[in-house]
């Protein structure tokens, strides 16, 4: 279910402005058109495969239609979004899916600077270093998430008696959502790294050099140099991780099956679509998991204002 | 890895056949339509004994070259073979042909037109021998859906080096276990408290022998009641005595035969396949491992313990349905019975294979008449279209046990199931 988006930041290019714009040649104009001609079956592939769906996701959000009686279908305006938005289910999940993306991006934020850091400055066996951090972001989330499983629970598991006190973490709410963080992490922390590193490729190797010169300490140098340098890099990073994390599905499903409270949004969207069958009320879950996520990317662009990539900066 | 096999078996026929063909050329065209069987698809649980897969075989042998079954085993998991299903006919594949459903499944199916009633002579058959129980699984809106395969319902065990005497009601049971506990001797009773389907199967044996029932006669609204208040009270007794395992909310039938095997409980709530298990897993337990019937609410009070097990139907999608209803009658007449029941240790649904039971039978089944009496007295789990959602919202309302405080739940979950059966509402 979590699809990520692999790719690097991209430096603002600089861009034309509108006066510019207007002094084309006709040449120029020409090679503007074949630009679009050529990016055209791509964008018909895109609104084809993700476009359409989107639509009918909403269509079936404004519809009551369970798929088991096709003859009861009918047209009920916003009604099932009263229901969901009315409904403490959805509210819970909604917290805890809040708390797993907060907890586990903060997490891999930190862990994910470090092991850029160190595979930045890394001088010897700069291929093993990498290597190894990256082993897990390789590895499929559910036979890592099956692992955690095994590994948590008593009798199958090396991890179960030996941190918790109650020897069955995978039983308990707050116990079983930690454990789903800690997949989480485990799982993500390289490809934060990855992006993370690609910014510190951006930090000029100079103005480190210069700011020593002056007298600024590591902290200083990494604080007020190499951060704001790398922001266009962090906005790409934690937005991605932070999309990503609210859409939580694949190590719940393996981990808890949502049992105890444990469950995210698109878990709560796959129970009433997949067990209840009630395409009205999921494609409205699915719909206000969209409008969610692109509040979140809103904020984010807000946040970081000028950093963010594609800005006129 | 059958495939290759088939496929070997289908060129070697093939070949046969233009051998044939080749010397009695005009014969050739309607050999080969009348000649080969029609396929039958069946889908049904993934059995791990031989016994469905015989079943097939024997069928499609007794068929004559009519039809030839073809088994396909669904995912393990209820909830897992239910989707693969209903995806399916939602988008009216007709490559289903026979399908095995669980007992709670037929009123949704039929609802949605995906189960065509089974009728006249064919319907006359199926009704005359099946005991009242599993028949009533098969049933939705008077009319005969599906065919009773195979049936279960659950016993209570016991150690009777621990309780000479079995009790007969809950709260006798509770009381030998506080006993026993104070004796400082294995006390546990063993029963399904996780959030599932076997936590509903507890409360609507409990329901049914308080003497009433969760849905009302038409499946119209929650009928609920003092029944249930006094069900949820036993629930909340059992989970707050020293009788509870303290792995309660999580346990299923599986972790509860672990539990009474590994010796640290005195009574199990289970089903038949824990007699077979303790026999091979603790010989030295198994010479006091008795059982009784289901434990009542109160001795004035008749017992009603739930039933699970599986009825086959016929897709209404099939292009072959009146061949299928045929292979369906073959599939669980009582030689097929008879086979499940002592190598796939799935208790049948025909009344005559308890009346005049086999001798392997009974070595199996030395609990036989246990069994027939629960299932001729049965409790049948809500029969409603929305069952899944009804079925969510008990679980999740009455896990833990030991969370449960019944007047409060009693009215939020009757609130619950009334909006499951008008379709409002998620499902958590």
């Amino acid at each position: 279910m979590t699809t990520t988006v692999d790719r690097p930041p991209v430096p603002p290019a600089p861009e034309l402005d509108r006066r510019d714009k207007k002094r084309l040649s006709k040449g120029a104009r020409a090679e503007e058109h074949l630009g679009w001609l050529l990016c055209l079956p791509a964008v018909i592939v895109l609104l084809a495969v993700a476009g359409a769906p989107m639509a009918y996701a909403i269509y079936l959000s404004l519809e009551r239609y369970d798929l088991r009686f096709p003859n009861l279908q009918k047209f009920i305006g916003l009604s099932n979004y009263g229901t969901v938005l009315g409904n403490h289910y959805w509210w819970r999940a909604f917290l805890i899916t809040v708390i797993i993306t907060v907890v586990s991006v903060a997490i891999e934020f930190v862990l994910g600077m470090v092991f850029a850091l160190i595979m930045h400055r890394t001088l010897v066996g700069k291929g093993l270093v990498r290597t190894l951090i990256l082993i897990p972001y390789g590895l499929v989330t559910v036979v890592a998430a099956y692992g955690w499983q095994y590994a948590w629970t008593p009798g199958t598991g090396y991890l179960a008696n030996v941190i918790t006190g109650t020897g069955a973490p995978l039983t308990h709410t707050g116990e079983s959502i930690a454990v789903i963080i800690l997949a989480e992490v485990w799982k993500t922390t390289p490809f934060m790294a990855l992006l993370l590193l690609a910014g510190l490729s951006l930090v000029s190797e100079d103005l480190l050099k210069a700011a020593r010169m002056d007298g600024a300490s590591a902290w200083q140098r990494f604080y007020s140099i190499t951060l704001p340098l790398m922001k266009p890099a962090i906005l790409v990073a934690v937005l991605f991780r932070t999309l990503d994390a609210f859409r939580v599905f694949d190590n719940i499903y393996i981990l808890t099956k949502g049992q105890n409270n444990t469950g995210s949004v698109s878990f709560l969207a796959y129970d009433n679509l997949f067990t209840g069958l009630n395409l009205g009320l999921g494609s409205t879950i699915s719909v206000l998991i969209f409008v969610t996520v692109a509040i979140i990317a809103f904020i984010f662009v807000k946040l970081f204002g000028a950093a963010a990539p594609g800005s006129d900066d | 890895m059958t495939q290759t096999g088939w496929t070997a078996g289908r060129s070697a026929r093939a070949l046969a056949s233009l051998a044939l063909c080749a010397s009695v050329v005009t014969a050739c065209g309607s050999a080969s339509a009348a000649g080969r069987p029609v396929v039958l698809s069946y889908y049904n649980e993934p059995d791990s004994s031989p016994a469905t897969q015989d079943a097939a075989n024997a069928c499609s042998a007794a068929s004559h070259g009519a039809y030839r079954i073809v088994y396909n085993k669904l995912p393990s998991a209820a909830d897992l073979q239910r989707q693969q299903l209903v995806r399916r006919l939602a988008a009216h594949d007709s490559s289903i042909d026979i399908m095995g459903l669980d007992v709670t499944w037929e009123a949704e199916f039929s609802e949605a037109g995906w189960i065509l009633p089974w009728t006249g002579s064919e319907a006359q058959q199926v009704e005359a021998d099946t005991l009242p129980g599993p028949l009533q699984t098969a049933m939705w809106n008077g009319k005969l859906v599906a065919v009773p395969q195979s049936s279960n319902t659950e016993l209570l065990w016991y150690r009777s080096d621990l309780v000479p005497n079995p009790p007969a009601t809950w709260g006798q049971m509770i009381a030998d276990a506080v006993q026993l506990a104070k004796e400082g001797k294995p006390h546990y009773i063993e029963i399904q408290g996780a959030q599932y389907e076997g936590l509903t199967v507890w409360f609507n044996s409990l329901v049914a022998s308080a003497g009433g029932s969760i849905l009302n006669a038409n499946s119209t609204a929650p009928s609920m009641g003092a029944p249930a208040l006094k069900a949820m009270q036993i629930m909340s007794q059992l989970a707050h005595s020293p009788a509870a395992d303290p792995s309660l909310s999580v346990q299923q039938e599986d972790q509860n035969r672990l539990a009474m095997e590994g010796g640290t409980a005195a009574f199990e709530i289970n089903y038949p396949f824990v007699y077979p298990s303790m026999k091979s897993d603790n010989p030295a337990l198994f010479k006091n491992f008795k059982w009784t019937t289901y434990p009542q609410v109160s001795t004035s009070l008749p017992l009603h313990s739930t039933l699970g097990g599986i009825d086959l139907t016929v897709s209404s999608y099939s292009k072959h349905a009146a061949l299928a209803r045929q292979a369906v009658l073959c599939l669980r007449d009582p030689a097929n019975q008879l086979e499940a029941a002592v190598k796939g240790g799935l208790p049948p649904t025909l009344t005559s294979l308890y009346q005049n039971p086999a001798p392997e039978f009974v070595a199996m089944y030395p609990f036989y008449k246990d069994i027939l009496q629960q299932l001729t007295t049965a409790a049948v789990r809500p029969k409603t279209p929305e069952y899944q959602a009804v079925s969510i919202y008990i679980s999740h309302t009455l896990s833990p046990p030991g969370s449960i405080s019944p007047a409060s739940n009693l009215s939020s979950l009757t609130g619950q199931i009334r909006d499951a059966l008008d379709q409002k509402g998620l499902i958590p």
